[in-house]
This record gives C-alpha cells, structure tokens and sequence, in this order.
C-alpha cells in the first residue's frame, strides 16, 4: 500500500485529504461516517471576529453537477469557536490524529488582525485566511480579486500571527500568479485555492433571482477542471505549498490536483453529496497510487509538470 | 438526534407503488433501528455524476422490524429518479436524521388528554409513523388531515388514530375548507403537525390561542441533512437553529 502519510507546513498529516471550509463543520458532524485516521485535517466552518447569522433567502441550489451556495458565512464568532467548538475539533485530533485549521474571514482589516490575534493564541494547528468569500458584502472578496489588497491584509495578519497561516485565494482573481506572488511575499506559509466560482441563478416562476444576493458561490465537480487550472498555475507561480480544492470527489480527482502540484487537496461539497467522502477519496487515491507504482504520495505530487 | 445511531447504508428497495400520479410510496429494506417518528434520511439512487449532485432528504412514513417506508411527492430531478426505483434496486441512505417527535416528551406533556396529529398534502408522510407509535404507546391520536384535493395515504393512518377528521380545498372529499377549520386544540394536550407553512402557522395560532402545546416539523431545502452545510439555517427564539439537525421537529413558538 502507497503511504498518505504527508505533512503541510510541518503539521503531520495522515493523508493530504482535509476536509474543506464550509462543507465539514467542525468535525464531529461527519465521525458516524468517516475513519478520520485517514483524512489529514478539517478546515472548519469561515468564522468571522463576531458571530452572525448569514445570508437570508434561499441559500442553496443544485446545478448540473454542482451547488451553488449563499450562505454568508454564518458562524459563531471566533471567541464562541474558541470556547465550544475547537474543544470537539481538538478532540478529534487527539483521537484520530487529524490537523485543526481555523478558517478566518473579515469585514475589514482591523476583524482579520483581531480575529488572527485570538486564534494565534488558541490551539488550532493552521490558520486559513480567506479572502475568498464571494456570499458577503465586502466579506472577504474585496481582498480577494486585486493582488495588491490581498498583500496588504496577508501582511497586517502576518504581524501578529505566529502560527502557520494559509491564505485562501478565490477564483475570482484578476490573475491568480500575481495573486499567488502577493501573498507569498506579504508572508503567507501557504496557499489554497479556490474558493467558489461566482455564479447566478434566476426563478423563472417568480421572475426575480434565486438569490437576495443575486449572486451565489459555485462549487462540485462542474468547477474541476477550471480550479485545477488555477492550481497549476498557483504551483508554478511560488514557493510555498498550494492546498488544492474545487471538484474534488475522487481519488483520481485528488491525483490530477497532486500531480499539478498540490501539496494536499481538500475535499469540500462532495462531502454533501456523500458523507463518507473524505475518507473514500482518500482510500481511492492510495489505490491510484499502487496502481501507478507510487510508494509514497510525496513521489507523486507534481509528477505532470516534468 | 443521536448521532452514533445514525449511518450511511446501502438497502434493497423491495417495492414502490403509486397512490397518485405524483405521489410515490417506497418500501425499503431494513427496520429503523431505533429511529423516531418525524426523522429522516438522505436517499440517493444514483452514483457519481449520472444523477443529480445531491441525495434527497425524505422522512421516515413507516416501519416495521424489517422495513422502511417512504412517501414523497414528485417534486424534480431527484424525486423522479426515486420515482423510477423498482424492486430489487439498490439505494443508499443516510439515516435517521434530525431530531424528530420525541414520544416520551409528548406523552408526559400530553398527561391524561388526548393527542391530535395534523397533517397536510405530503406533509402527512412522517406522520403515519407517528401515529402508530402513539398508538403502541397507548395513545391513539385523533389525525386531521388537510389535502389540496383528492387525498391518498388515508387507509394506512386507520388502525392507528382515534378519529380522522378531513378536509380538502376542492371538496373532492370530508370538510370543504381548510384542515385547521376542524381543529380545536382546547381539547388536546398537545397537538402535533406538519405541512405547509401556512398551515402550520394556522395551527400554532389556533393552539396559541388555546394555550395547548404545538409541535411543527419544518422542511427546508438541504444539501447535507447533517448540520454542517447551514443551508437550512432559520431564525428561532433561541437563536440560528439548522432544521435538519436541531429540527425538523420544533415548538411552535420557537419558530413562529
């Protein structure tokens, strides 16, 4: 058997399958269904400095091959994440071995830097900073699209963050290597992409869009190959490791995004789809590697750059 | 919902019928294994990227030691998949969700006075079950059940509810009107619904009104049934609740 045994950023993995932001919880909503000592880590759920509610309206919608979401990153705060609900994710750790990432949005640069500062000092192994939600006014996405916005928050976060911290970049990027540049300089460990595409959707009956925000993240295999593209990119453009996300439901598809480059993926709306996921694309991808002769998952990322 | 008895599984359909043009009853391989009357699974009979994205989230109509039942409206894509399942077919399911109608609760609130269920168009469906663990409790409810026109399902709910009141907007059959026009919860200890919103909203006034305790199962559209998507988040007195896991059942007045 092929070993999944990885690490990201000095933090040992049981396998380079974590469970991405939004689509895992904290953890514990998907231990009936997963053996967690075969995924690498859970990013949880985007926290924002203080808690709230999120998007009103409808806030999902299936498409071909994917779902669209509007959520807004409702969550509880980081201090309320902090008190109740990293004790369950370091719990799992302790039983299961897997890394805990905290996912941090913001409204503006003061909520990221404080936001970062809390979580600095709390037990989480890998600070997300996402810079990528499309489903919040100015949440987040305003730091995401111009290279240079997104150095800025990276480095104001930087400051006060000893802790691994990997910037998450969305799709919606004005180039994603100059992005991938700017965080890298501005002091990002690593980097993840992508976030969800920007999409639409519109009620014929009712002749008004699906949703308040008239606009919706995308996500599920439709966006595969475009997120892909974009990790490729990413893994050329730096140095540092890029977690690659977007699509992933098997274990081939997590090999597509090793080879690229990726130094782990993460697996995000297949989880809906299937709750066993994280630990089937896993399993699937050990296969893959036994099947090509890989040894290790280390042998084979980037192993279709040449 | 007790989240360790809970699973994913692959079961054998054993049969499916039609009991209206759009109205599908499944049964499934496998007791409930301990599941509550109001919870629900995550049906899915399709693999990988041959059906749509997301499985179904269906509640649970009926059971017994070695079966599950499942009514459902043929509302798009999925449905219709379900719809065409056949016997002998596999389908897998993640289940029981949710935290559904805690029957121990509603027979000490209840105390010596009956029970009435109240139903609406395919919101009858969790309540078949319902009824006949009120009924082996001992507690035979009186069922109200509300239909747009001609109504199905009806014959299964007789052995197990006290008396059946009935309503239909059409007049196809029983009262023509609304279903809550029947209901009088002054009489009940608690009654217990699921529906349309408007219709469960009628009802929570009504028992309101009457100071009679009124639990509603909501539904809500859902990608992942588990409480990590937030797509079924609503407002509540008590703050974000996700129907599919702090409900679908709640107390009226936490939610309207």
């Amino acid at each position: 058997m092929a070993d999944l045994k990885t690490s990201l950023l000095g933090i040992p993995l049981n396998s380079p399958v974590l469970g991405a932001s939004g689509t895992a919880g904290y953890g514990p909503e998907y231990e009936p269904f997963v053996d967690y000592t075969r995924v690498g880590g859970i990013c949880g759920k985007g926290l924002t400095l203080h808690g709230q509610f999120g998007n009103e309206g409808e806030r999902l919608y299936e498409t071909p091959a994917g779902l669209m979401n509007s959520i807004g990153l409702q969550n509880p705060g980081v201090e309320h994440f902090i008190a109740v609900e990293l004790p369950k994710m370091l719990a799992l750790k302790q039983r299961y071995g897997i890394a805990v990432i905290a996912n941090l949005g913001g409204h503006d640069e003061d909520e990221y830097v404080e936001g970062a500062r809390l979580l600095d000092a709390s037990g989480v192994d890998i600070i997300e900073l996402n810079i990528s939600c499309p489903n919040v006014r100015a949440g987040g996405m305003a730091y995401g699209v111009r290279a240079e916005a997104a150095g800025t928050v990276t480095a104001m976060v930087r400051r006060v963050c000893q802790k691994p911290l990997m910037v998450k970049l969305s799709p919606q990027a004005e180039n994603i290597p100059d992005m991938c540049r700017a965080v890298e300089a501005a002091g990002a460990d690593a980097i993840s992409l992508v976030n969800t595409f920007q999409g639409c959707a519109i009620d014929v009956y009712k002749r008004r869009p699906v949703f308040d925000n008239v606009f919706a993240g995308l996500s599920g295999p439709a966006i595969r190959p475009i997120a892909l593209r974009m990790v490729w990119q990413a893994a050329g453009a730096v140095r540092i490791p890029v977690v690659g996300l977007g699509g992933i439901a098997t274990g081939r598809d997590a090999l597509e995004f090793i080879m690229a480059g990726a130094a782990a993926v993460q697996v995000g709306a297949a989880s809906f789809a299937d709750p066993r996921a994280m630990q089937t694309v896993a399993e699937e991808l050990e296969a893959w590697l036994d099947r090509l002769g890989f040894q290790t998952v280390d042998e084979a990322r980037g192993a279709a750059r040449g | 919902m007790n989240v360790q008895s809970c699973k994913w599984e692959q079961a054998a359909v054993l049969g499916s019928e039609r009991l209206a043009p759009d109205i599908v009853r499944l049964t499934v391989a496998g007791g409930p294994a301990g599941a509550l009357p109001g919870q629900f699974y995550m049906l899915r009979a399709w693999q990988g990227g041959e059906g749509p994205f997301l499985s179904r989230p269906i509640s649970l109509h009926d059971a017994d030691a070695g079966t599950r039942r499942f009514l459902f409206q043929i509302k798009g894509a999925g449905t219709q998949r379900l719809a065409a399942l056949e016997a002998g077919w596999p389908l897998t399911l993640t289940g029981p969700l949710g935290n559904g109608f805690a029957l121990p609760d509603v027979l000490q609130t209840a105390g010596d006075r009956p029970v009435a269920v109240v139903g609406g168009g395919i919101g009858t469906a969790p309540l078949l079950y319902l009824c006949r663990r009120l009924h082996a409790a001992g507690k035979a409810p009186d069922f109200f059940a509300g239909f747009r026109d001609e109504p199905y399902g009806l014959d299964a709910f007789a052995p197990f509810a006290g008396r059946t009141a009935l309503a239909t907007d059409s007049g196809a059959a029983g009262h023509r009107g609304l279903v809550t026009d029947l209901l009088e919860p002054a009489a009940y200890g608690i009654v217990l619904a699921c529906g349309p919103e408007p219709m469960l909203r009628a009802v929570a006034a009504k028992c309101k009104a009457a100071g009679t305790p009124c639990l509603v199962s909501l539904e809500k559209r859902m990608a992942c049934g588990l409480g990590a998507c937030l797509g079924c988040t609503i407002r509540t007195a008590n703050g974000p609740r996700a129907v599919c896991k702090d409900g679908p059942v709640f107390f009226a007045g936490e939610v309207f």
